[in-house]
């Protein structure tokens, strides 16, 4: 194991307007070893690999490069191509971004050899797909060449996007978060890719904050809060918990939470099935309980999700709600109904750009706050001050833009909106999802405090948060339910067995 | 932050804030100045009765605007209603009714079909009313095959066509309110000041213009809000062709006949009027008094000009520059599309 850095940062800076999101970051990278990074939201793990891969300007600080000045920024083209080609590679945590998904999957493994100096003007398909092929299989790809990106799951979009990195044999790797969407199998993969990789020589920069990702391959765990390196841990054996107290900044000790029983029933579904070939759901949610159902990306919780609040149909199976049979034929009908959701995924699902606070919070109930079509602004208004006060949003005034707030606030807005009405179920996808840890709680414990009354239910995929907020945890893997466990007490295995598609008692 | 900057940052909000109306006002004095005879009530009413018609158009289309999509079609709407009401009544020989009836119905007509493209055949809005915009051109042509309309005009098949403009018709163009003046207020402008009173209502102040912001600005999160985006888009464009059409028909009564030649100028003037909008009062959106305030702005502009002996080549480029202007003002400065 090498001594020499490799790669070196150091005293990196980086702020948007007032806010800096570094503040004098120093990192070093061995040849041959894997550095995993820690952070919590928000920590400035994604502006770093930013600045490194010549996405962002650094706002001061220097790199170097085996020895050398290390530049990104001034590459010409200043493009993040020019880091590939110094040796230094970096997978996106956003895979679409790693892709050209109108192009197949032998045009993209080739991609960065279409550009830049020195590249044939003149497109040639059979040698784009000759060396496409020796990329594939380096990597143990097996993907059909001609596939366009766009038809294949994500997962396969992610390994296109690294075994392309790979092609150009980098002196540093860079993975930001790359197992967020890939399935157990697909990680192994991974995994044994990384381990090959690090027998080469090559030093890994290696982002996540899955415990399982982290104990698998890491030589050494360096942790990042506010901006700035808060511990560095390489010594045999890892100190894990210290890894993950100097990330949160505090001991994370679970907040205990008392359990729940429910007697009345609220929402029943009975052989609901989601996708062609799943297995059907059945679940019932009571009265003042909070349910979470957890599992990895891409096992269905958000089509889960959008069943019940009726933006796409089951395929088959009924829904009882308080009684009634509900089946809800738009977000209309299920709002009106009672049933409401905090979408995942806030810039893209909640927040209207153009509307302050105050509009963002009132948005689905317009009907509710209006006389004849005219809107009362004074109701309006004091909705969302009440929002403001009871959820602790930090703002000026009901009138800031939501531009203006942070992820945790902004995220406090979305779900004010929702809880601002009495719901029947209240359905929250990922609501933690870019959140720092202070804004969560606050989330958690407004959720658990107004439980009363309606049943609710949230699908997150980080484990943590189901422990923090739910008094029973439902584990989803393939489009359906295979587990469920009450908040006491939890046989925290069989959990993890039953998240990673692996139940222990099928294990011979 | 020191004190200059801040000075700086918000004598940069009131010049983007208040930069349009100034400008008016600038405007109105400088050809006060230069122009003579520019403050006069003839002067006045020419602006007025110029922009009437424009203004109606540039209020439909805001409609559009706001729901972030846009409508190219309604100048051809225009000309197309008043073709159409000069048939009606010209060769059909109906009476004033009919012909409004039948105006109005063919901008809602329109604006379902372009509504139903949009948002059901996937047509990018731009393509679908620049489609329309062609089909009704050639459309308002084919019954008297490419001719004008008038009273005692020869049909197709030989045929003298003896229906004339009702008077009550010709008076939504022609007759005019006294205002401490008389003669002074038409039609078309009162016309003008209702629907720009209610659009701005309809917009600011009731729960279906505040989602229809919703839908223009996210409308994937509208849409999980409970709206119904697709109804909103479609009345947003029914809006705009029934504006259209009432433009058409103010045209119609001024000008007493179907002339094909008319009303090429309609759909950029109300385009720039609802665009220039943005900027009025720092709003950096679709609104319908920055509308209103763009058409008089434009208005005002070319009745100057044409007082001064500009050209008359000369005025379609200065409306370009206004409008590029007017955009700089909207997107760059207030810092809108920055991230």
């Amino acid at each position: 194991m090498g001594n020499d850095a490799v790669f070196r940062v150091h005293g990196l800076r980086k702020s948007f307007g007032h806010i800096e999101v570094l503040g004098g970051v120093s990192l070093d990278l061995h040849a041959g070893e894997v550095t995993v990074l820690m952070g919590a939201n928000g920590a400035g793990k994604s502006t770093l690999v930013k600045i490194v891969s010549g996405v962002y300007e650094r706002g001061g600080g220097t790199m170097s490069l085996a020895g050398h000045d290390f530049a990104p920024e001034d590459f010409a083209p200043k493009t993040p191509a020019e880091a590939i080609r110094a040796g230094v590679v970096t997978v996106h945590q956003n895979i679409n971004d790693g892709v050209v998904a109108d192009l197949d999957v032998a045009t993209n493994l080739t991609l960065d050899r279409l550009s830049g100096s020195g590249a044939p003007t003149l497109f040639n398909p059979g040698r784009v797909r000759r060396e496409a092929k020796a990329v594939a299989d380096r990597m143990g790809l097996a993907i059909d060449l001609k596939a366009r990106i766009s038809d294949l799951s994500l997962a396969d979009r992610q390994m296109v996007a690294i075994a392309r990195a790979m092609a150009h044999q980098p002196k540093v790797l860079i993975l930001d978060e790359p197992t967020s969407s890939l399935s157990s199998a697909e990680a192994d993969r991974l995994f044994a890719l990384v381990d090959r990789l690090r027998e080469q020589g090559v030093a890994i920069l290696y982002i996540s904050h899955r415990m399982s990702d982290i104990r698998r391959l890491a030589d050494r765990i360096v942790s990042m809060r506010d901006g700035a390196i808060s511990g560095v841990f390489d010594r045999k054996p890892l100190d894990y918990e210290g890894a993950v107290n100097a990330m949160l900044g505090r001991k994370i000790h679970l907040d205990r939470i008392v359990a729940r029983n429910s007697a009345k029933p609220i929402l029943t579904i009975d052989g609901l099935r989601i996708a062609e070939g799943s297995m059907p759901i059945s679940l019932t949610l009571g009265d003042g309980e909070v349910v979470a159902i957890t599992g990895l990306v891409g096992v269905g919780k958000t089509a889960l999700a959008e069943t019940l609040f009726g933006v796409r149909k089951p395929l088959t199976g009924t829904m009882t709600l308080n009684g009634k049979p509900y089946a809800p034929g738009s977000t209309g009908e299920a709002i009106a109904a009672g049933v409401f959701l905090v979408a995942k995924d806030r810039s893209e699902n909640g927040i209207v750009g153009d509307f302050n606070i105050q509009e963002n919070i009132s948005l689905p109930f317009h009907r509710r706050m209006s006389r004849m079509g005219v809107l009362k602004r004074r109701i309006e208004r004091a909705t969302a001050r009440q929002q403001i006060r009871e959820l602790g949003i930090v703002c000026r005034s009901e009138k800031d833009e939501m531009s203006a707030l942070s992820g945790g606030n902004q995220q406090k807005v979305m779900v004010a909106r929702w809880i601002s009405q009495a719901a029947k179920l209240f359905i929250l996808d990922e609501p933690f999802q870019g959140v720092d840890i202070s804004a969560r709680r606050d989330i958690a414990a407004k959720l658990r405090a107004s439980a009363n009354g309606r049943a609710t239910l949230l699908f997150v995929t980080e484990l943590d948060e189901a422990l923090e907020t739910a008094d029973r945890i439902l584990v989803m893997s393939e489009q359906t339910i295979v587990g469920e466990h009450r908040n006491a007490d939890i046989d925290l295995e069989r959990l993890l067995a039953e998240v990673a598609g692996r139940p222990l008692h099928s294990a011979a | 932050m020191s004190s200059g900057l801040v000075r700086m940052a918000a004598a940069r909000d009131h010049a983007i804030r208040y930069g349009f109306i100034v400008l008016l006002f600038g405007l109105i004095a400088y050809f006060a100045i230069a122009a003579d005879g520019f403050v006069s009530p003839q002067s006045a009413v020419f602006i007025f009765q110029s922009v009437a018609i424009t203004g109606v158009l540039a209020l439909g289309v805001t409609a559009t605007l706001v729901v972030g999509g846009f409508d190219l079609s309604i100048g051809s709407v225009a000309t197309s209603a008043m073709m159409a009401a000069a048939y009606v009544m010209v060769v059909l020989e109906q009476n004033a009714v009919v012909a409004v009836v039948a105006c109005l119905l063919i901008g809602a007509v329109v604006g379902l079909i372009n509504g139903w493209l949009i948002v059901y055949m996937r047509v990018p809005d731009l393509l679908a009313t620049l489609g329309m915009m062609f089909l009704l051109v050639g459309l308002q042509r084919i019954p008297t095959e490419g001719r004008s309309i008038a009273t005692g005009m020869t049909m197709p098949d030989g045929a003298v066509a003896n229906g004339t403009f009702g008077a009550g018709f010709l008076a939504l163009g022609r007759h005019r309110f006294d205002f401490f003046i008389p003669n002074l207020i038409p039609v078309s402008v009162v016309v003008l000041l209702v629907l720009a009173v209610l659009i701005w209502f309809f917009l600011e102040y009731t729960r279906f213009g505040r989602m229809m912001y919703a839908v223009g600005s996210n409308e994937r999160a509208a849409e999980l809000a409970g709206a119904p985006v697709k109804a909103y888009k479609i009345w947003a464009y029914v809006i705009s062709g029934v504006f259209a059409s009432i433009g058409g028909i103010l045209l119609a009564a001024r000008l007493g006949r179907g002339d094909i030649a008319s009303g090429n100028n309609l759909l950029l003037d109300a385009v720039a009027a609802a665009l220039i909008g943005y900027a009025v009062l720092g709003a950096a959106k679709p609104n319908a008094f920055g509308t209103a305030v763009g058409a008089v702005f434009v208005g005002v502009l070319l009745q100057g000009l044409t007082m001064m002996n500009a050209p008359y080549y000369t005025q379609d480029f200065i409306k370009g520059v206004v409008l590029v202007v007017a955009l700089v003002f909207t997107f760059a400065l207030s810092g809108r599309g920055k991230r």
